[in-house]
């Protein structure tokens, strides 16, 4: 009986341990960018997380903003997070260039991702941000729920409706666009391609109007008021079947774009059927 | 008379050739059909986006041209403008905070209200200072004091704006632009641009009579305050409200007045009526010239009429500077 006990003593002591060590040996992090706070969350243990960025908690803009509360929020100046120590700093690559600047001359280690736009994007920022948080078997469980359930979405897709994605000023994207990308998924095909438009450019509503698309899916509006806004309102929009608007889904390429995928397929012919 | 129907028949000339502007290759003809019976995108093309358009332009011009024509004669100064003077920033920033702060959600009319309330203080405050025979230096340095002032506060509420777009509409507002507007903004201008207009046309005998002075207008049993009062609400109404739903476009009544004075031998009555034709004739090809120009970036209109106004704004100053000094 003593004996057990003394094993059960030592080998909690050793599991704990172990955890105790670990945790010590991984990178604690901070970061600034809404997207990599994301791949952050998905990713790190709690106590990696030093502190996520402003908008990590914006409803607008961040899938994962419930989420994020629990944790420190940064103003992504580089004396703030100088202060906070952290091990690496994840940036987006369009990061202030004097924050990060000042950030890599203190000393502090800086990586910087790019917006991914593509699935292979995705999964490559995916296995990045596990190295580097010393939990790639994690990443790679990840990557392949993503990807089995990519497959599972859109297996099954015969038709493809003509969606507009359109936006405040009139803008729209392309198929090079992670929203380009989100509509294809989901099995539409993109009017911004009909009309040559690849990554994002202006389409004049009158064109809009004319290309007659099955589905139009405008963007988030913002609080307070604004004329960019006004013209997803405009009643010329009103014989188009206006489905729905992008959300904090569409905004950064991680594989929260599956809910953005699924709230698509809600209204794709060959998917309601499933549902 | 001639002139009168000359600027009509061009107006309607320009008013078909704004319809056919635009990005679908339709033609004329299509156009117009589309107008009357298209049930298809093109009919939604004409009816819910061009013509809008074309009928905003013809009633923003004709109340900047009136307004223009208005204020000069009243204080018998070529240089008497509502965006010179400061009443456009200042009925912008009536709208810009109206929009942001919910007021023109909220209340019905609140848009146009708002903005009229604004361009009645700026000309009432630009009549106190620059007096009844305001000298065009007053007139001239309280309307950039105004304007700044205006301008300054409404980037100012942009800025404050929760809104990301909203910082980056401040040359909308300070320009102006009518591109993609509908049908909600011709019915919130509309109203106060017509009791604007038919505020100003019953002061047209009174400022012919002011062109003899003072002391006659008073003998032909003319009120002045009355004249002073119908003024001031009549530009504040009209340009309110087309600076409301268009923001701030200057120099057409600064321009059109000026071309048109020598044609109706200096009648202020009678350029009231052509000032308000020729306003609307020159927005109308200013905004077709905008499209036809960069047709995929909103060149804005104020842009347009400073180019054109610009030049002849200095040559005013330069051939009044006598009366400057």
């Amino acid at each position: 009986m003593h004996l057990f006990r003394v094993i059960a003593f030592y080998s909690v002591l050793y599991f704990f341990g172990t955890i105790t060590l670990a945790t010590e040996n991984n990178p604690k992090v901070v970061s600034l960018n809404v997207c990599t706070d994301q791949f952050v969350m998905l990713l790190a243990d709690d106590s990696q997380i030093i502190s996520l960025s402003e908008i990590s908690t914006d409803i607008l803009s961040s899938a994962m903003a419930e989420e994020a509360s629990k944790y420190h929020q940064n103003n992504s100046g580089a004396e703030e997070v100088y202060l906070l120590q952290p091990d690496i700093v994840f940036a987006g690559i369009y990061t202030a260039k004097a924050t990060v600047n000042m950030l890599e001359s203190l000393g502090i280690r800086v990586e910087k991702f790019e917006p991914a736009s593509t699935i292979e994007q995705i999964v490559r920022n995916m296995q990045r941000t596990g190295k580097l948080l010393g939990h790639t078997e994690r990443a790679n469980t990840l990557v392949a729920n993503f990807e089995a359930r990519l497959t599972d979405l859109t297996t099954g897709i015969n038709t493809r409706p003509r969606a507009a994605l359109y936006y405040a000023n009139g803008y729209t994207t392309g198929e090079k666009t992670l929203a380009g990308q989100i509509l294809d998924l989901a099995g539409f095909s993109n009017i911004a391609s009909e009309v040559g438009i690849h990554w994002g450019g202006t389409l004049p509503l009158e064109l809009l109007i004319m290309s007659k698309p099955d589905v139009i899916i405008t963007g988030t509006t913002y609080p307070g008021s604004s004329r960019s806004e006004e013209i997803l309102k405009h009643p010329a929009l009103k014989p188009l079947r206006h489905v729905s608007s992008t959300d904090a889904n569409w905004v950064c390429g991680t594989p929260n774009i599956v809910k953005a995928i699924m709230d698509l397929q809600t209204i794709h012919p060959d998917k309601m059927s499933t549902k | 008379m001639n002139l009168k129907l000359t600027l009509l028949i061009l107006l309607i000339a320009l008013f078909f050739l704004s319809l056919s502007t635009g990005h679908t290759t339709a033609s004329f003809s299509q156009g117009i059909t589309a107008l009357y019976y298209g049930d298809g995108p093109l009919g939604t093309v004409m009816r819910q986006i061009r013509l809008p358009r074309a009928i905003l332009a013809m009633l923003v011009g004709a109340s900047l041209g009136v307004c223009g024509a208005a204020l000069q004669g009243y204080l018998r100064n070529p240089l008497a403008e509502p965006g010179l003077i400061g009443v456009s920033g200042s009925a912008a920033l009536g709208a810009v905070i109206s929009l942001q702060t919910g007021f023109a959600t909220y209340v019905w009319m609140g848009l146009p209200i708002a903005a009229f309330s604004f361009a009645t203080l700026a000309v009432l405050l630009l009549l106190l200072l620059a007096g009844p025979r305001g000298s065009s230096l007053t007139l001239i340095l309280a309307g950039i004091a105004v304007s700044a002032l205006a301008g300054a506060f409404t980037s100012l509420a942009l800025n404050l704006s929760p809104n990301p777009y909203a910082t980056s509409e401040i040359v909308f507002w300070l320009m102006g632009s009518l591109a993609d507007r509908s049908f909600e903004h011709v019915w919130l201008a509309l109203p106060f641009c017509v009791i604007g207009w038919l505020m100003i046309g019953s002061i047209g005998k009174a400022l012919d009579a002011l062109t003899l002075g003072e002391d006659v207008a008073s003998s032909l049993s003319i009120s002045l305050t009355k004249t002073k009062l119908l003024l001031v609400f009549g530009v504040a109404s009209s340009v309110g409200a087309a600076t409301a739903v268009c923001g701030a476009i200057g120099f057409v009544g600064l321009v059109v007045p000026h071309l048109l004075r020598p044609l109706v031998k200096g009648k202020p009555s009678t350029l009231l009526l052509v000032s308000g034709l020729g306003g609307a004739v020159m927005v109308l090809a200013a905004d077709i010239a905008v499209r036809v120009i960069l047709p995929d970036r909103d060149l804005k209109l104020g842009v347009l009429m400073a180019i054109i106004g610009a030049p002849l704004f200095l040559h005013l100053i330069y051939k009044t500077r006598s009366a400057l000094q």
